[in-house]
């Protein structure tokens, strides 16, 4: 087991190796140059000698392999480089300074998620066709083709401005400074609960049909029969042996889900006016800023790789029939 | 804010303007002003939320290029001269300056007892600095080439400095109104050239301007308070929160909650969804002249559009009328030529091209384009009159106006495509290039009159900006003569000219100048509209006491 891990650990590293450089090689072929956006228009001389000194400053007139070797062996040390925007801060300063909120946020609605949709899928799948069903179907439906964008200007409109129950956009009050903690923390809370709300919406409609789907093969199996015969109670059947099993599909997605949660909604995001790493990246990309660019890469590329790995290990321990197959396939 | 740097500059593009637009105004701007504008007593305190469309991308201004951060920067930071409310370059942190008669020495006297944020004193030695700074060939600047001209600048006391010029430069004195960078904090930094690294561009800038930075969260807000020794006096405003909200759509919707005191609006915002009661209640709206005026551009390096008679076809063809009331729903107002109507420099006795497809059709004609083949399309030597017509991606406006166009042209046997390309892609592809036909693009100008770089016949490099291949001699002397003499009154004269050989020549179709669209809460008063725009005179804002709805502290 541990032997397993450790192999596809080192197997890990090439591959990442490979999805940077790709990556690396793909951004700076892409039209346009970071220092395009800097330059203003004032005056063609001071152009020509900004865009001179920004591409000395960031090292883009050295030629492609060694600014990738540079920018690789930098990053062997951990150190992700400055960025390319004129606050030419560290890229890891950037990415910290907006990632709290985007995991808090993720991390909410991923468990809202699995709590509704678990029973929902549950639910609709045993009462298959049943009135239940066909309402969750309906709203799957509507959810999966409800426009993020959409969506959050009506319930802003809605909770918003007609009837002033909730803040439309950003994270505090900008009277907040002056508030008590506990209002201060109720202010926070009123601030995510649209954007919460809008981005659980859309991720509900999709995890609740894989649960309901996975849960339908399953009840069709064999041994959910076999258990039937054997005088079990209807509860028992679904809620242990059906729902265990059905399960496992879920703890992939989930486990390719762990990368999105550092990547936030743009849409979302922009939309409630808040700074997380989705806007970042959007404008990162709008500045052809390539550190932050590259940066968040890696982090999203290795939490892939590690979220696959740790599906992969669940997946041996909560199903015997891989561990076997793992050891045999060793020999 | 106030008369941000970005004015100063010339830009291009309809996207990289559209952030931008709205800074600026109108001699004859037809303000509303709502009953509620009634003034109450000034009082001090309050405070004051704006919606930026973008995060700052830092605090130095002088190493930025971007309007957000000018927006916040011209409220922290002060020049030795800036522009008054009339476009006249006026005394700030200078009290006085003096030109030599042959307009090489320019001497500043300046205020004395001005302090910086952190309470030094203000001296002679921090402008010395600041131009070094802007000098430095490692300063990452775009403005350096302001200095150009300059041969020395020297202290002769700590209150007065003395500037030498290689040549007479017209823009000499308005190149002043650079932000002052404070040398006992900037020093070693600027010397190896890593302003942006150093941490007042992060957090603590320290200037000289009415307001003191207190806090930046990246992407969130910026918070500024009140500077209660600003040499120009106290504002009232006490506190100042820029918002940062990327979406327009949430930036209307946070007006009519009342989330924010002020934003700019869409036409479409202005005209169709704010007329009702409450919202006219809540909100006084300002509408002037901004400094961008969109244009019909032509590469004249193609034979068919080298003719004159070609262009001034495609003039009298193009309804302007129309395509404001259709696109802008009437918020814009007519160019007969680079300048902004209302302006000093406009010159409104100029050649002009109404509306009139037969004189249109007779210029055509006359340039030869007299037969027409099977689909209406005129033909000259078996060759149809079709060409592409660039519009910038995510240009709306761009792409409606692009439309009208076209359609006006097949009236006329032109036959039109239009295509529609990323911006950074038209850019760099097509336009730098000069790998084109016709594009929609606009122009943004300064309140000085020069725009050599965009119409003398040498400015025609591949990264310059003379990108149509505009070359005519006058013109040319025009530009000349206009950016090297220091006396006003001979300049007007020049320019005046240079307007009347570019309404003749026609280089570009000049389209109409866009209307900026401020709002901001009835509650504020003390906003008195001028050409240059509202925010001009923001120390002056204020809230009566009895409509204060932040009460801080």
């Amino acid at each position: 087991m541990l032997g397993y891990a450790l192999r596809r650990l080192i197997l890990a590293i090439p591959l990442l190796i490979g999805i940077t450089f790709v990556s690396f090689l793909v951004i700076h072929l892409a039209p346009g140059e970071p220092v395009e956006n800097q330059v203003g228009e004032s005056s063609t001389q001071s152009d020509a000698k900004l865009r001179e000194r920004l591409r000395e400053i960031y090292g883009l007139d050295k030629p492609l392999h060694v600014q990738y070797w540079s920018w690789l062996t930098r990053l062997v040390r951990l150190d992700f480089g400055r960025s390319f925007s004129p606050d030419a801060r560290p890229v890891l300063q950037k990415i910290g300074e907006r990632l709290p909120i985007t995991l808090l946020l993720n991390i909410i609605e991923l468990a809202i998620i699995v709590a509704l949709a678990i029973p929902i899928g549950v639910l609709s799948a045993t009462r298959q066709y049943s009135t239940f069903d066909k309402i969750t179907t309906i709203f799957v439906f509507v959810g999966f083709a409800t426009p993020d964008f959409w969506l959050a200007l009506m319930l802003m409109i809605l909770f918003g401005v007609q009837l002033g129950w909730l803040p439309i956009s950003g994270l505090r009050s900008p009277t907040w400074e002056y508030l008590a903690f506990w209002a201060q923390q109720w202010d926070f809370v009123t601030h995510l609960t649209l954007p919460i709300l809008v981005a659980t919406f859309g991720g509900l409609a999709g995890f609740s049909r894989y649960m309901r789907q996975s849960m339908l093969e399953v009840v069709r199996q064999d041994y959910i029969q076999s258990a039937r015969a054997k005088g079990l109670s209807e509860k028992v059947v679904i809620g242990k042996h059906a729902l265990r099993n059905a399960l496992l599909p879920i703890v992939t997605v989930l486990g390719l889900s762990l990368p999105g949660l550092i990547g936030g909604s743009v849409i979302v995001e922009s939309i409630f006016a808040i700074p997380g790493m989705g806007q970042l990246m959007v404008q990162a990309v709008f500045e052809r800023d390539y550190p932050v660019i590259m940066g968040n890469l890696v982090i999203v590329a290795t939490l892939t790789l590690v979220a696959n790995l740790i599906a992969d290990l669940t997946y041996s321990l909560v199903d015997p029939r891989i561990r076997v197959a793992a050891r045999r396939g060793r020999r | 804010m106030l008369m941000t740097r970005g004015d100063l500059f010339r830009l291009s593009g309809l996207l990289l303007l559209l952030a931008l637009a709205g800074c600026s105004g109108e001699a004859d701007s037809s303000v509303e002003v709502a009953a509620s504008q009634a003034p109450g007593k000034p009082a001090y305190g309050d405070t004051y939320i704006e919606a930026l469309p973008a995060n700052i991308s830092g605090l130095i201004p002088n190493v930025l290029t971007d309007g957000p951060s000018f927006d916040v920067a011209g409220l922290i930071y002060s020049g030795l001269v800036k522009y008054d409310k009339d476009l006249n370059i006026r005394a700030a942190l200078a009290e006085s300056w003096q030109y030599s008669p042959d307009c090489l020495d320019l001497t500043f006297k300046l205020r004395q007892n001005v302090r910086w944020h952190d309470n030094q004193p203000f001296t002679a030695a921090d402008v010395v600095f600041t131009y070094d700074t802007m000098v430095n060939p490692k300063t990452p600047t775009a403005y350096g080439s302001d200095f150009k001209a300059v041969e020395s600048v020297r202290a002769v006391d700590p209150y007065t400095v003395r500037v030498r010029y290689k040549h007479a430069s017209a823009k000499a004195l308005q190149s002043w109104s650079i932000w002052m960078l404070p040398k006992h904090l900037l020093e070693s930094y600027a010397r190896d050239g890593k302003l942006r690294e150093a941490p007042q561009n992060r957090s603590n800038p320290v200037g000289t301007g009415p307001y003191i930075f207190k806090e930046w969260k990246s992407g969130e807000k910026v918070v500024l308070a009140a500077n209660p020794d600003y040499f120009e006096g106290r504002p009232y405003i006490a506190r100042v929160v820029y918002r940062i909200i990327p979406s327009s759509a949430t930036t209307f919707l946070e007006l009519k909650a009342k989330g924010v005191d002020g934003a700019r609006l869409t036409a479409m915002q202005f005209k169709r969804q704010t007329e009702y009661p409450a919202f006219r209640k809540a909100y006084n709206k300002y509408q002037y002249a901004a400094n961008v005026f969109v244009y019909f551009g032509m590469n004249l390096r193609d034979a068919r559009f080298a003719d004159r008679r070609v262009r001034q076809a495609f003039a009298h063809a193009i309804n302007k009328r129309e395509i404001i009331e259709g696109v802008r729903l009437g918020l814009a107002r007519e160019a007969t030529g680079p300048y902004k109507p209302g302006t000093r420099q406009y010159n409104p006795n100029v050649h002009r091209y109404p509306y009139d497809l037969a004189k249109a059709r007779a210029l055509l004609a006359d340039a030869g384009w007299t037969e027409k083949n099977a689909d209406g399309v005129l033909v000259k030597n078996g060759v149809p009159f079709k060409f592409d017509l660039l519009v910038p991606q995510g240009s709306d406006e761009g792409r409606k106006v692009a439309e009208i166009i076209q359609a006006s042209f097949k009236d006329l046997g032109v036959q039109v495509e239009l295509r529609v390309i990323e911006w950074a892609t038209l850019l760099k592809e097509y336009i730098k290039k000069r790998n084109f036909e016709a594009a929609m693009l606009a122009w943004g100008v300064t309140p000085d009159p020069d725009q050599y770089d965009i119409w003398h016949s040498s400015k025609q490099g591949p990264d310059e900006l003379n990108r149509i291949g505009y070359a005519n001699p006058e013109a040319d002397e025009m530009l000349e003569k206009g950016r090297s003499t220091c006396i006003e009154a001979d300049r007007k004269k020049y320019y005046d000219r240079l307007q009347e050989v570019l309404a003749e020549d026609e280089p570009i179709v000049f389209l109409y100048f866009r209307d900026g669209l401020p709002v901001v809460s009835s509650r504020v008063r003390g906003i008195v509209p001028a050409p240059i725009g509202i925010d001009y005179n923001f120390n002056e804002w204020y809230v009566p006491l009895n409509l204060h709805r932040y009460t801080s502290s």
